[in-house]
């Protein structure tokens, strides 16, 4: 039986929050019975983007992470709920009866991702229904993917077996594992936003004047791990050795020039670094 | 004029009898359709009275009294009518009434007086738009979806969509998908792959947030008074601001409106009325500010507020100077530059440009499938801002944040590089342009004693010396685009001290590059698509129906294919935007014209007030709050207190911004509450063919998609309304309404020959079929570089303003890119403020200016936001202000967000979220504070466009908690010769804010 997947592409989002909106549109207002009642005017919708700078003026970069309801295989929420109140549908998708499932607010703290929001006004724990009511009517997207502007959202109709091959052929990862709760929404390149990188600038002085040195080559080693990486500088003599584990302690970083003495950095790494700029001197 | 009935009408008996018939035939159309139409019973019933159609010499005629609903009527001439309808002859008025209407013909019987209305207003005016309602009684529009549901269109500055309505309520907004119907998308072939754009337009948040803006709690659904204001006693202006306000009728406000319009101009004259608008409007040609507004003020006679260049500044006063494109306001042209851009490009270098935010202009996200087709060609991009914008950090790439205000220091440094290492077009600057060895000569340091080495630059702009030398060295070896600004021709570096000179230096860089040859031109393929420009569609800048040719684009098209009644102010007089407080407080003041009818015409300076004219005493605002978008705001704050303006009347949506100031607020309905159509992310005029932005040309019937709001009203209704009071109704709708003019633009367009009106009124959007590959417009600025007449599709410049030959060259006097500018020798060769060549002027407000730098040490840059189209979508408790990035909540208020180095935040013991006064001499703001690395220390961005002015204390001096940092920005221009903004050379300091 084919079910829906979501897989969002961390590197695409670019915080313009349409997604945010759209499913306020769609909810604020809106009474969908059987699937959703009213999302209220202010306060949270059931999808947010959390986001993460990583490194320092100048080399910094900014990741955006979409984040709802996780449609878990095995939902914490449904195991909380009384009386069927949540539900998994055949297609994979989790709901919460918006009726059955008034003034039950285990339901919104079960939730390890905190997807489920609480709606004082209808007393109801509410969270993203993945736009089912349009689905069965026909639509082929949930209104925050239509709206996004880069297809960072994107939604797959597979069979599992099919979902799995797709996540190990794109490298996708689900928010969280050791949670063990099965989510159906995988991310792309997730690293941007759970990793760090450990970055720096290559130069020299060929008489008064300082020039980036493009071509280095620059290798990352961890005490203990040995070797892991190497890529040689760009044109602005810039490297940046990306999806590394924070709090991951110290490494060596080493560069290599032909004509220069070799340089060696050490880094205790616990966030995104920016080394700064290493000069290389010339072989005598 | 029908054929057949033209040809029988020659003869005078024959047309004597139609016309008999036709008054017959309107008794009886008037039964059938109040029979079959409930509305249109109600319609009639809601006056008594009794109109005559005639002929002039009386001898035919027929009168229909309405009384209780029923229409009953009587051949000849009654003897005192109410209403009289009088045409010259038989045959004029079967030329005006047999269907289908011929506008062009009612308009040539009215200007030679073969046509007349006679008698009150309120009338006539009800007769016209009933013949109106009745022509037209059953039109279907929409698409039904079934279950009660319909599915209307419309249009917005954030691209079109559909709009989703049952039960009279809006269900949903979204973007238009296209189906299998609508016209094949184009695809570019570059290097091995094809790229096709996907089908379906682009949605903007600001356009997403809409739903809560129409049903916002901030709405004005009525007419009000300021409690202390009494038209004939007491009207207590030194309280404007602060006053209470309490309901009134409509016709209680017009009454009191349209009494001021005729008292100023009785008491002192012409010129007393002054009225402006934003630069930007609810998107739909005939209700835009250059549309209806026009027409209505031409008919009272108005003093308008000259606005600034103010998305071009530095391109207008500046840029303009060194290749013309006067008729861009000193933007480049961008035909086919999206193909080239694929096919040829190497590397694009975004200089103050951020097109993931501002979606160039209108154009939603049309452009950024674009920029990841050139990502994915592994095409490199630089980005240079002071602020790691949002384009920066969705495609990535190298991040050079020059320190604000330090104009063209980068650019001179990278033309050194080029210059001593050879690394620019030398066989180019040869042929192509002129001036060269002068300014190279100031470059090397030969005029000033300073060399423009990247030292030099560092010291002022603060890029690593080694940097810039990688950059130009790249940059001179590889085929680069130039996207300087998010539109080219735009960015926030034009409006600060230094915006001319760095304008003028992106032309001049791009000079030395080969400007139109292949790989090397200017944006980011966020213009420039392969779309169809011979389709015509108007933009909003062609006037829609304002009548008015000589200030609009109407003359250049849409006068003829959609004739209309011309309309003229008959006042000389004009306020500079921002110097409207200056004018109002101290009686006079001066201006520079934004014309962009060749480059001279900047130079024109005109003073206020005008000879022979009177000074404003009254302030028509029209939308646009200038408390969040102007320079030094706390002035027009101040200047409403001043008993100078005996009367300000405020048209407006939500009650915000300015609003608060008015004597009488006039309640105005969005766009989803009324009739318009346009075309997505068409401006026409001073941005011809800005369409080229969208991967798809989409036309849209704006359908009024939910009844107006309470008792808000369509602007066209309100400036009728008035029209009515002050006799000149019929001028002013020319007899029909808003729908009848919708169809009078559809038929001015091109999409007759493509789809009827009934299946676009029911379809609402129709997709222009992009033209075959061979087709295409040809790459702006190519056919300069190959010495060849001019290719691309535009009528500009104007035929005077060749040299040589029509279409050889650019505008400039010696038709080729000027590095030493001959107009600026002929006008002004020893301002030191703009020099004849690009030198690099240390900022008036900037880090060289100790004593105020001293005081002040932050460089405060203020871009346009990225969730609101500057206003709109801010405050209003719309869903915008949930978002993090926009505003910050803290105890219940939403406060605005400016975003600080985190070593900046750490010496003021600043922490995340805390919040923080930001101030200088011009006032103070209360922020909430957003630490980050995406600006250098020094360096402190916040966004302009707040919606929300609330001061804490006295209203233009007290710290504003709403967010408008526009009070910070300094209201000195660029230069001064010239009426513009240079908000982005602003010093504040920060510190925690304790409440007092």
């Amino acid at each position: 039986m084919k079910e829906r997947y979501l897989v969002i592409d961390v590197a695409q989002c670019e915080n313009c929050n349409n997604c945010f909106l759209a499913c306020k549109d769609e909810h604020v207002g809106n009474d969908w019975p059987g699937y959703a009642g009213p999302q209220p005017n202010t306060g949270p919708s059931w999808i947010c983007i959390e986001a993460r700078e990583r490194g320092e003026y100048p080399m910094i970069d900014v990741a955006y992470l979409p984040l709802l309801c996780m449609h878990c295989a095995d939902p914490p929420c449904a195991k909380a709920a009384k009386d069927g109140a949540v539900y998994k549908r055949p297609d994979g998708i989790v709901m919460i009866d918006p009726l059955k499932a008034k003034g039950q607010t285990q339901v919104a703290k079960a939730c390890p991702y905190h997807a489920v929001v609480w709606n004082a006004e209808t007393d109801t724990p509410q969270k993203c229904t993945m736009c089912a009511h349009l689905l069965d009517r026909g639509w082929d997207k949930t209104r925050c993917i239509q709206s996004c502007p880069t297809g960072a959202l994107t939604m797959h109709l597979l069979e599992p077996a099919g979902m799995e091959a797709l996540a190990a052929a794109q490298d996708l990862r689900v928010l969280s594992p050791e949670k063990r709760t099965g989510p159906r929404v995988y991310y792309r390149h997730l690293y941007r936003y759970t990793h760090c990188f450990i970055g720096g600038s290559v130069a020299t002085r060929i008489e008064s004047r300082e020039e980036c040195v493009e071509g280095a080559r620059v290798s990352l080693a961890s005490d203990g791990k040995g070797r892991l990486a190497s890529q040689t500088t760009d044109a602005f003599g810039d490297f940046r050795f990306d999806n590394i584990e924070e709090n991951s302690g110290r490494h060596i970083i080493r560069i290599e020039h032909a004509g220069h003495k070799t340089e060696t950095v050490g880094v205790d790494v616990r966030k995104s670094t920016y080394v700064g700029t290493i000069f290389l001197s010339r072989d005598s | 004029m029908n054929a057949i009935v033209s040809r029988l009408a020659r003869s005078k008996t024959l047309a004597d009898f139609m016309f008999s018939v036709l008054l017959l035939g309107l008794d009886w159309m008037f039964g059938r359709t109040a029979r079959r139409y409930p509305f249109f019973k109600a319609r009639l019933g809601e006056k008594d009275f009794v109109v005559q159609i005639r002929l002039k010499d009386r001898s035919k005629g027929r009168y229909y009294a309405l009384k209780g609903g029923e229409v009953s009527s009587r051949s000849g001439v009654h003897e005192s009518p109410d209403v009289t309808v009088i045409f010259g002859s038989s045959r004029c008025a079967l030329s005006v009434l047999v269907p289908p209407r011929d506008q062009l013909a009612t308009i040539n019987a009215m200007k030679s007086f073969q046509m007349g209305l006679e008698g009150p207003e309120e009338l006539s005016s009800w007769f016209m738009e009933t013949l109106s309602l009745m022509l037209n009684a059953g039109v279907q529009y929409g698409t039904d979806m079934g279950d009660g549901e319909m599915r209307y269109t419309t249009n917005s500055n954030g691209g079109p969509v559909f709009v989703y309505v049952r039960d009279g309520r809006i269900v949903r907004i979204t973007p238009i998908e296209f189906d299998g119907k609508d016209a094949p998308s184009w695809t570019v072939s570059a290097r091995g792959r094809s790229f096709t754009p996907p089908r379906q337009t682009t949605i903007s948040p600001h356009t997403q947030v809409f739903k809560s803006m129409i049903y916002s709690p901030d709405r004005l659904l009525y007419p009000m008074k300021r409690t202390d204001f009494d038209a004939n006693g007491a009207r207590n202006p030194q309280n404007r601001g602060i006053s209470g306000y309490e309901r009134i009728t409509w016709d209680e406000a017009l009454d009191i409106v349209a009494d001021e319009i005729k008292r100023v101009k009785r008491v002192h004259g012409p010129g007393a009325i002054l009225n402006g608008s934003g630069s930007h409007h609810l998107w739909g040609i005939l209700g835009y500010w250059l549309s209806a507004r026009l027409r209505f003020f031409n008919n009272i006679g108005w003093t308008p507020v000259g606005h600034n260049p103010d998305s071009w500044e530095g391109w207008y006063w500046g840029a303009m100077h060194h290749w013309g494109q006067s008729m861009h306001l000193g933007a480049p042209e961008s035909y086919g530059t999206v193909e080239d851009c694929l096919k040829e490009c190497e590397m694009v270098v975004f200089w103050s440009s951020d097109p993931e935010a501002t979606g160039g202009v209108y154009a939603a996200f049309e452009g950024t499938v674009r920029r990841q087709w050139l990502k994915e060609l592994g095409i490199a991009m630089v980005h240079i801002d002071p602020f790691y914008n949002h384009t920066a950090a969705l495609f990535g790439g190298k991040w050079l944040a020059p320190r604000p205000a330090t104009g063209n220091a980068l650019a001179l440094a990278i033309a050194y590089v080029w210059i001593t290492e050879d690394l620019y077009d030398k066989a180019y600057v040869a042929d192509r342009t002129v001036g060269f060895d002068q300014w190279k000569a100031y470059i090397l340091g030969e005029e000033d004693g300073i060399a423009k080495t990247p030292e030099w630059q560092e010291h002022e702009a603060g890029i690593p010396a080694k940097d810039v030398r990688a950059l130009a060295r790249l940059w001179g070896r590889r085929k680069t685009y130039l996207a300087a600004g998010g539109l080219s021709g735009f960015g926030g570096a034009c409006r600060d001290a230094t915006g001319n000179e760095w304008a003028r230096s992106m032309v001049c860089l791009m000079a030395m590059q080969g400007l139109g040859k292949p790989g090397i031109n200017m944006g980011s393929a966020q213009q420039g698509t392969p779309i169809d420009t011979g389709f015509y569609f108007p933009g909003y800048a062609e006037g829609g129906l304002s009548g008015d040719i000589a200030g609009t684009a109407l003359g250049v098209a849409l006068y003829q294919r959609m004739p209309q009644l011309a309309s003229a102010n008959t006042v000389y007089q004009e306020v500079p935007r921002l110097r409207i407080p200056e004018a109002i407080l101290e009686g006079h003041t001066h201006g520079y014209f934004t014309d962009s009818k060749t480059i001279e015409g900047q130079f024109r300076r005109y003073e206020y007030p005008a000879p022979g004219y009177s000074p404003v005493r009254m302030y028509y605002k029209y939308g646009g709050s200038h408390m969040g978008t102007m320079c030094d705001t706390n002035r027009y704050a101040r200047m409403y207190r001043s008993s100078n303006l005996e009367f300000v009347v405020n048209q407006s949506i939500w009650f915000e911004g300015e609003a608060r100031f008015a004597d009488v607020i006039l309640p105005a309905c969005t766009n989803f509450e009324r009739w318009d159509i346009s075309e997505f992310a068409n401006c026409g005029g001073y941005i011809q063919h800005s369409f080229n932005q969208c991967n798809h040309r989409v036309a849209v019937i704006q359908h009024k998609c939910i009844e107006p709001l309470g008792e808000s009203r369509s602007d066209f209704r309100i400036f009728l309304d008035l029209a009515k009071r002050l006799g000149f109704s019929a001028m002013f709708s020319e007899g029909i309404t808003e729908f009848d003019w919708c169809k009078r633009l559809f038929d001015a367009t091109d999409l007759p020959g493509a789809i009827s009106w009934k299946d676009f009124l029911k379809k609402g959007y129709y997709v222009v079929p992009a033209p075959k590959e061979e087709e295409r417009a040809p790459v702006s600025f190519r056919a300069f570089a190959e010495d060849r007449l001019k290719d691309t599709p535009e009528i500009a410049p104007l035929p005077a303003d060749y040299t040589e030959q029509t279409f050889r060259g650019l505008q400039t006097q010696s038709g080729k890119l000027e590095f030493v500018c001959s107009s600026l020798k002929r006008y002004d060769p020893d301002d030191p403020e703009r020099p004849v060549m690009t030198k690099y002027i240390p900022a008036w407000e900037g880090h060289h200016t100790k004593e105020l730098y001293d005081r002040y040490p932050l460089q405060l840059i203020t871009p346009h936001p990225r969730y609101s189209f500057h206003t709109m979508g801010d405050g209003k408790q719309s869903w915008l202000n949930e978002i993090k990035d926009h505003r910050t909540r803290i105890d219940g208020y939403y406060y605005w967000i400016v975003r600080i180095n985190s070593k900046d935040g750490e010496a003021r013991e600043i922490g995340e979220g805390e919040l923080v006064k930001v101030f200088n001499d011009r006032g103070a703001v209360i922020c909430a504070a957003r630490i980050t690395e995406r600006v250098r220390p020094g360096t402190v961005h916040s966004y302009e466009g707040s919606a929300v002015y609330d001061p804490i204390g006295e209203p233009g001096s007290s710290p504003d908690r709403g967010g408008c940092m526009n009070i910070l920005t300094p209201s000195r221009p660029i230069i001064k010769k010239s009426h513009s903004i240079a908000a982005n050379s602003c010093l504040v300091q920060i510190e925690k804010w304790r409440r007092p």
